[in-house]
């Protein structure tokens, strides 16, 4: 897997690359009843709505929308897995699903990406999804008692580490940590990723994405964009980024603050515009080029590709967009010790 | 961001407590703080939460948490004690230093910590192997760490000890590539002064060995406990504040940028009184052997001179108590609130006031803050605690004083709509009103509208909050919103999750439920949103305004909405496509019938009562309206005098209720309803002009009429159709009716002499009343027609209520409403039924009808047929729709203009 990040540095040297877009609001569309996700499993819950089922029940469904990615130019493929862990499959009983689910969807992607690349020739990347569960390390659930927590780190690491090992076992290149809105959440799962490194004898290429939930740039458990950097750039990842949050205009200040402190590449993937007032996703494909034409001109960027409402005519756009554009050089930051509370806080040496 | 100014610079004068160097707060450590550990012993966390803020506010950068004491489970105290200042952005803003001796206690605590914190310390002390294997866990955690100078042998108390340690550690740990800026090494402060001539040089050497190892260690900051450094002078804070400055003012240029401080207990080095500072200098760089002596001297001199800032911190105490708990609020401090509400409560006459007021005003704070990205989620659940505090003091007063309709609390419903699981945001919202006194059931994700409701009536729940984070979930709560008002519910209804918005709520959720409904924009609202619905004096006008604003955004985007619109042939294309099976049966009895005088009588049965309140501007549905805690008494007022006027209006025939209802066979064309007006009366069709030289003009010579429908085109959702209503009718061969009713025959004399004789409150209760009728009417005469005249529902036995809620098959869409919005299609309703002849009602060139106690509208059979809005079309729609409608496009332009841009 080494040797991937390795080709993965290499190519992402040479262009700005390209990410997947959106599998919830694509899904959405098929228009798929309760019959249809469930299929054959009966859990006593109602699986409608369990879009990480459906690698199972319409793996056809998984894979044409992985494939149109691919076809819309995406260099990465992500598998459809952001709940695909046993704390939110829970919600529909379906614990006892969650390492098939894994390897189902990483199946998918891996088969589907690298038909690509034989069709192109161009190397294509599976990155296995990891959602942040619905459970948070940071926040007690009860006022009352603000030093309760519904989880614990180990128990959560847990979780993770199962939907790794599944996802690497399923042919995935990469693990993606995404829509972090929880920071200590995301080092439960890079101690995870580290310790599934540890016993496979080979580390585990990372990729972090952290998500904003709120106007003044901060996650939910308070971290802001350069707090966020302290707290996990000891995973050393392959890409560090921001993902879903809000469209690109609202993200962009959050990007250039990071750009200017990792050292490492940066992967964004912004929602498509911020929903309207009925919740629909409204910017149309060539609105987001538009954004990512500039953000690839100003050497923002490494790798680039969309969440919620991205459709491939938004990937495609993207892909135009950044063609031609040189990568931006990550940062060179002075060495020193960079700690965090809410806040950041640098000690210059 | 927080930066400590680079060290590359030494040779500047520096202040003790100066800016260059890092303080580590040491107040929230069992080993350096007595009153901490009592605090900690006595499991007081609340209070030991306020010694770290202390701490910070105070300038502690940095806070180390020690709980190092044999008689404490440290691994619990450290994690709960980590896990309650997480909660404190005030305190949590800072980085923590997770201090002890044990890596036990150590692991737990960075299961607890989200940032990137300091791991205090790991050292050579049980060989090289451990410190390793602890360091790469340090790394995995992703903290930073102290290196303490101590190897197998021991600790190092000499310059060269302290020097050799510290390379070999620095060694190993590039060794395994840790991050050399991580490392921070504490080559032991010792304390000086004691007596013992071998300790005398302990100063010299930490400064000196400092100095050393920065220069072989690239990137590594060196820590030190200043605490130990005048451990002899316990009991003299002048003196030791002195010896910790000086010994600063020294340490720091030779490059130590770390150290565990009490922040809040430094002098300024310029300011220490020059005999003191002397004497410190001597002993702490070993100047003489006689120094020792000499500061001990002096040192019985300062004893006992302290207490001095303190108050300042406390500068907020001597406010007005107004803006006091509006500051405790804002900064969730609790210390205080209780005494605060006390001294509110004697100031205001009823205590319920103190809430409204000032607490209220202060959470107002608290949520713009919030609102406005200045504060965050955690500080908004402190307020809310602080919030609960005052009202628990309050609550004793209030009931006791037994206040009527002082509800303090309420028991709201709490539920993550079907299909939908995320519930963070539900949960904050939920505790915020729990900690405010509300009782929360808390129906969990994925809770479908039957579950909702049940809960909602088993547990006699005052609202109902209903969450989302997806996009579908917005239709499934306008589905709840349907089923409550369909269940007849009355109780609000509270909107909250990041896809929904006010405009949704006004335009989706408000119409489909008659009650109450507040689109909360966040969690730090929910508790003003609550309250204000829960209480007795500010609950009708607040209802009222949110209504009223949800209206100004319907009508505002009705007239110029932004949504993206299909061109008419996709609209066409998407149009909405009505079960073969739900057609309604040829009309039993087809033909116009016309009902010259209904009985009065049998109307009064069909009154829906609530909007009669509501233009008497008393907010409330029927029948609760008449019990409620602040309208109550005037609406049972009114109530009587309306059934007073009704005997008389019934029993004296003041009004004459005349109606028409046609049926006829039809098929459709495009958007186009295609009448066969078979049976139309030959010559009683005959209305005045200029309405009826428009309707005449589309008479089609087979006795056909043709009704142009609009079509929605705003751009819809996957699998959402654009309606229209001619969707409903199939397009050979169905059926469909009219009807045109009036209860105002009569009115305007009996008007004339209530105004005669200045009763102006009759004069519109006349008014009001004869409206209720009509609807009454149009509603009595609707089910007359499904029973009976059209007779596809024969059996039909519903309640007043449920006719009131629409629970019955069909529709009767009106034209100059949503479904069917231009109005002149009236004239062409008219010329069908013989209206004006068979009921008297008369059409201005406005096309509104006179008297104007009147209904008019369409029937339609289809059981899919329904509601629906065609809001904003394009000039495609337009253009076209003139063409249909024979007329030119200014004409249509007018009659359309609420459909336009």
């Amino acid at each position: 897997m080494t040797h991937k990040a390795d080709l993965f540095r290499a190519e992402a040297a040479k262009r700005i690359l390209i990410t997947d877009g959106a599998f919830g609001t694509m899904i959405q569309n098929y228009g798929l009843d309760e019959a249809a996700y469930r299929g054959s499993y009966d859990t006593g819950f109602d699986q409608k709505g369990n879009n990480d089922l459906l690698a199972l029940t319409r793996p056809d469904v998984i894979d044409e929308i992985t494939r149109a990615y691919l076809g819309a130019g995406s260099d990465i493929a992500s598998t459809n897995t952001f709940n695909a862990n046993t704390i939110s499959q829970a919600d529909y009983g379906a614990e006892h699903l969650v390492r098939e689910m894994n390897l189902a969807a990483a199946g998918i992607a891996r088969k589907a990406a690298d038909e690509a690349q034989a069709a192109d020739g161009r190397p294509r990347f599976v990155a296995g999804a990891v959602g942040p569960t619905n459970k948070t390390l940071s926040l007690s659930p009860d006022v009352n008692d603000p030093g309760f927590r519904a989880i614990d780190f180990d128990t959560l690491k847990d979780v993770y580490r199962e939907q790794i090992d599944a996802l690497l076992d399923g042919g995935c290149d990469f693990i993606l940590i995404e829509t972090i809105f929880d920071t200590l959440n995301a080092k439960a799962g890079i101690m995870a990723v580290i310790e599934a490194g540890e016993a496979r004898g080979e580390a585990v290429p990372l990729m972090i994405s952290m998500t904003i939930t709120d106007m003044s740039g901060r996650n939910l458990s308070g971290h802001s964009v350069e707090a966020f950097w302290a707290a996990i750039r000891h995973a050393r990842p392959l890409t560090v980024g921001l993902n879903c949050s809000f469209g690109a205009p609202q993200l962009r200040p959050h990007v250039a603050s990071l750009s200017a402190l990792a050292d490492t590449l940066l992967m964004v993937y912004p929602n498509a515009g911020l929903p309207n007032d009925l919740g629909e996703y409204d910017e149309q494909p060539h609105t987001t080029g538009g954004f990512i034409a500039e953000w690839a001109a100003t050497g923002l960027i490494n790798v680039v590709g969309g969440c919620c409402g991205t459709t491939p005519g938004h990937i495609a756009a993207m892909a135009r967009a950044v063609a031609g554009h040189p990568p931006r050089k990550p940062a060179t930051p002075p060495v020193r010790m960079m700690l965090a509370g809410l806040e950041p806080f640098v000690i210059a040496a | 961001m927080a930066t400590a100014p680079d060290l590359d610079t030494p040779d500047e004068p520096v202040a003790a407590s100066g800016s260059s160097f890092v303080n580590i707060g040491e107040r929230t450590n069992v080993t350096g703080s007595a009153a901490f550990k009592k605090l900690i012993m006595a499991g007081d966390y609340v209070r030991a939460v306020e010694v770290a803020r202390a701490q910070v506010d105070n300038g502690a950068q940095i806070i180390d948490v020690n709980m190092d004491e044999g008689l404490l489970d440290a691994e619990f105290a450290m994690t709960t004690f980590l896990k309650l200042i997480a909660a404190e952005p005030d305190i949590a803003r800072v980085p923590v230093m997770v201090d002890s001796s044990k890596w036990s206690v150590i692991e737990a605590g960075l299961k607890c910590v989200s940032g990137k914190p300091i791991v205090n310390s790991i050292s050579m002390k049980e060989g090289e192997e451990a410190f390793l294997a602890s360091a790469r866990k340090v790394m995995a955690y992703g903290a930073a760490v102290v290196v303490m100078a101590f190897d197998e042998v021991g600790q190092a108390d000499t310059k060269e000890r302290k020097i050799e340690i510290c390379d070999r550690a620095y060694q190993l740990l590039m060794g395994i590539g840790f991050p050399p800026e991580d490392i921070i090494f504490d080559p032991n402060v010792f304390a000086v002064a004691t007596g013992i001539d071998e300790h005398n040089n302990y100063g010299v050497d930490f400064i000196e060995a400092t100095r050393e190892i920065r220069r072989r260690c690239p990137h590594v900051h060196i820590s030190g406990g200043l605490s130990n450094l005048s451990f002899s002078f316990r009991g003299n804070e002048p003196v030791r504040r002195a010896m910790h400055s000086i010994f600063l003012y020294h340490a720091i240029p030779a490059g130590m940028d770390m150290g565990i401080v009490n922040a809040g207990q430094l002098d300024v080095y310029d300011q220490i009184d020059p005999e003191l500072r002397e004497a410190c200098e001597d002993v702490i760089l070993n100047r003489d052997p006689g120094a020792t002596d000499r500061l001990i001297t002096l040192a019985e001199k300062y004893r006992g001179t302290d207490a001095v800032a303190e108050k300042a911190a406390e500068e907020w105490r001597g406010w007005p108590v107004a803006k006091r708990l509006e500051h405790a609020l804002v900064k969730g401090l609790d210390a205080y609130v209780v005494d605060d509400t006390e001294e509110a409560r004697q100031l205001f006459a009823r205590p319920i006031e103190v809430i409204e007021g000032p607490l209220m005003d202060g959470m107002n704070v608290v949520g713009d803050l919030f609102g406005s990205g200045k504060m965050f989620l955690p500080q908004v659940v402190k307020s809310a605690r602080v919030m609960k505090k005052a009202v628990a003091h309050l609550l004793p007063f209030i009931e006791a004083a037994k206040e009527v309709g002082a509800r303090p609390k309420g028991k709201i419903i709490m539920a993550t709509v079907k299909g939908d699981v995320h519930d963070i945001g539900k949960n904050i919202v939920g505790v915020v009103l729990a900690c405010n006194g509300y009782d929360i059931i808390d129906l969990g994700v994925m809770v479908p509208w039957t579950r909702i409701l049940e809960a909602a009536n088993e547990n006699d729940a005052d609202m109902i909050g209903l969450s989302g984070l997806i996009t579908p979930s917005l239709d499934e709560m306008v589905t709840v919103a349907v089923e409550m008002q369909r269940a007849g519910m009355t109780m609000p209804l509270l909107i909250g999750g990041a896809t929904t918005s006010k405009v949704h709520t006004a335009i989706r959720i408000s119409p489909a439920y008659q009650g109450p409904i507040v689109h909360v924009l966040d969690a730090s609202r929910a508790v003003g949103v609550a309250s204000t619905l829960m209480s007795d004096t500010q609950r009708d006008a607040f209802v009222e305004k949110t209504a009223a604003d949800y209206e100004a955004v319907r009508v505002a985007r009705a007239n110029k909405g932004q949504n993206e619109l299909a061109t008419l042939e996709e609209a066409r294309a998407n149009a909405f496509v009505a079960a073969a099976d739900g057609k309604a049966p040829p009309a039993a009895r087809p033909g116009v019938h016309v009902f010259a005088d209904w009985d009065l009588a049998d109307l009064r049965d069909y009154i829906d009562w609530t909007p009669f309140f509501r233009a008497w501007e008393l907010a409330g549905n029927y029948p609760a309206i008449l019990d409620d805690e602040v309208v109550g008494e005037s609406a049972r007022s009114l109530w009587a005098d309306a059934q007073a006027m009704l005997d008389r209006i019934v029993a004296e025939k003041w009004l004459t209720a005349s109606g028409v209802a046609g049926l006829w066979p039809c098929r459709r064309d495009a958007d186009d309803i295609i009448v066969h007006a078979t049976g139309r009366p030959e010559t009683d069709t005959i209305a005045p002009a200029p309405a009826t030289a428009l309707a005449a003009a589309h008479v089609l010579p087979e006795h056909e009429v043709r009704l142009p429908m609009l079509r929605q085109q705003i751009k819809k959702r996957e699998g959402r159709p654009n309606m229209c209503l001619a969707d409903f009718i199939d397009p050979h061969d169905d059926w469909i009716g009219g009807f045109a009713v009036t209860a105002g025959h009569g009115i305007d004399e009996r008007s004339a002499a209530f105004r005669a004789a200045h009763d102006d409150y009759s004069d519109i209760m006349l008014k009001a009343l004869a409206d209720r009728l009509a609807e009454a009417f149009a509603e009595r005469l609707h089910a007359h027609v499904r029973s009976d005249l059209w007779g596809y529902a024969p059996g039909e036995q519903l309640t007043n209520d449920a006719l009131v809620r629409e629970q019955y098959r069909g529709i009767r869409p009106a034209p100059g409403y949503p479904a069917c919005p231009d109005h002149s299609l009236k004239p062409m309703l008219f010329d069908l039924l013989g209206a004006t002849a068979a009921t008297g009602i008369t059409l201005t060139d406005s096309f509104a009808m006179l008297p104007t106690a009147a209904v008019s509208g369409f029937y339609f059979g289809h059981a899919d047929s329904q509601y629906f809005g065609v809001a904003r079309i394009g000039r495609d729609q337009l253009e076209e729709y003139a063409g249909r409608r024979e007329v030119d496009l200014d004409t249509a332009e007018r009659w359309l203009r609420p459909n336009l841009d």
